[in-house]
């Protein structure tokens, strides 16, 4: 990243970047809150959830604007009505694609799914849900991978990868059969490259990572300690 | 006895656990309050045998399970001007849909083959039979408001209701929350 200026518009607000820079990391910047899922500040952005989607002047693409640069003269717009309907129907694919069943939830109350349903005002989905036979993951000693929460955002993988340096999660097939497996597909509690470092359980944004013995919406993230977790690099 | 100045309310119990009517009992002295505006004309809180025709506003507790609760959403929506799914299991078939991924049939041998201890049998009679799918109420009935939570708060319900009597449209967006 250089130090270039970039200056730019974001709903109708003069705001300056450096060259390089998202959008979301400038319009977060000026308290201009964009909604993500499967960005978390310190690990690489993947644009994978598309929440963060925002219109562009000039073009009729809607763009992902935690992977997307900042330009000179650029006029972003992140609210709109056609940016709702997208991401309350993105909210919706991923309600409806798992078994997320919030009362009975480790991460009731604590989850970032659950939240973004409610702040983007999704009272009721239409799509019919898929009910997928998903399995639960207790192998691990001191952690659960329940699969019926998952949504793959990835944010465990990079977790794993990037800070911790194991990479022993990966997403694994493609579509409504993707899975999150750990090393090459073992059991959680047989694999050779986890070392119980916890990470990945503190920046999941669902219940999908859990520490075991935590009941119905007792999975409260220690939230505070991610900012360290994910630290290196910014200084 | 009627009163053509309150408006005709309704309570049903599809599947849940009746939470979300001890949540509108929850309420407390607001029910006085909303005892004003309107007159609870049928529902497990009051004794009357027969959904009534005319009925203003509706509120339906639960998800349809079976083909009892299915006949009664098709009756409920029939017989309401402003039909509301009250709670997750109406919205979303909540914790009654978590059989969906197995279906019927094992869930039924689970309960009263493989655990019972007396007289193993799965009933046949005097209980309706499980429909295939726990769906919510709209996959199957027109639904005019959906009120998520397990259960919605009482301030929520109560406003709701007053909303919907008093002819304004609810708020509930951004305010009510699955979970």
């Amino acid at each position: 990243m250089s130090d270039e200026v970039r200056t730019l518009v974001i709903d109708g607000r003069d705001v300056a970047g450096a060259s390089g820079q998202s959008i979301l990391s400038v319009a977060r910047e000026n308290d201009i809150e964009i909604p993500t899922l499967c960005h978390l500040e310190g690990l690489s952005p993947v644009g994978s959830c598309r929440l963060c989607m925002v219109e562009v002047e000039g073009t009729s693409r809607l763009v992902a604007s935690c992977v997307t640069a900042v330009e000179e003269g650029m006029r972003v717009t992140t609210r709109s009505s056609r940016l709702l309907a997208y991401r309350r129907r993105v909210v919706e694919l991923l309600f409806t694609e798992r078994n997320h069943v919030c009362s009975v939830c480790v991460a009731d109350n604590h989850c970032e799914l659950q939240e973004l349903a409610r702040s983007l005002g999704a009272t009721h989905f239409e799509l019919a849900p898929l009910h997928p036979v998903a399995e639960v993951d207790a192998t691990h000693e001191r952690f659960v991978l329940d699969h019926n929460r998952c949504v793959l955002c990835g944010r465990c993988v990079r977790a794993c990868d990037e800070i911790e340096g194991a990479h022993t999660w990966d997403i694994r097939g493609r579509g409504t059969t993707a899975r999150l497996v750990a090393d090459l597909g073992v059991p959680w509690g047989e694999s050779t490259t986890c070392t119980s470092c916890g990470k990945c359980v503190q920046v999941c944004p669902t219940g999908a990572l859990y520490e075991k013995g935590r009941s119905v919406a007792e999975a409260k993230r220690r939230r505070p300690y991610v900012p360290f977790l994910v630290a290196r690099g910014q200084a | 006895m009627t009163n053509p100045a309150k408006a005709r309310v309704a309570t049903i119990w599809l599947d849940g656990c009746s939470g979300c009517h001890m949540s509108l009992l929850d309420m407390d002295e607001r029910l006085l309050e909303l005892a004003q505006r309107a007159e609870i004309v049928y529902g497990c809180l009051v004794d009357a045998k027969e959904f009534p025709d005319n009925v203003d506003v509706t509120l339906v507790e639960g998800a349809v399970s079976s083909e009892e609760d299915l006949r009664k959403a098709r009756v409920v929506r029939a017989r309401t001007r402003v039909l509301v799914s009250l709670g997750d299991c109406a919205v979303t078939a909540n914790v009654p849909g978590m059989r969906n991924p197995f279906g019927p049939g094992p869930v039924l041998e689970r309960a009263y083959l493989e655990n019972a201890t007396l007289n193993a049998q799965v009933p046949t009679g005097a209980v309706p039979a499980l429909l295939p799918e726990v769906l919510p109420v709209h996959a199957y009935v027109p639904v005019d408001v959906f009120v998520p939570g397990c259960p919605p708060s009482a301030d929520l319900i109560f406003s709701v209701v007053m909303d919907l009597v008093e002819g304004r449209q609810p708020a509930v967006e951004g305010v009510a929350r699955f979970g």
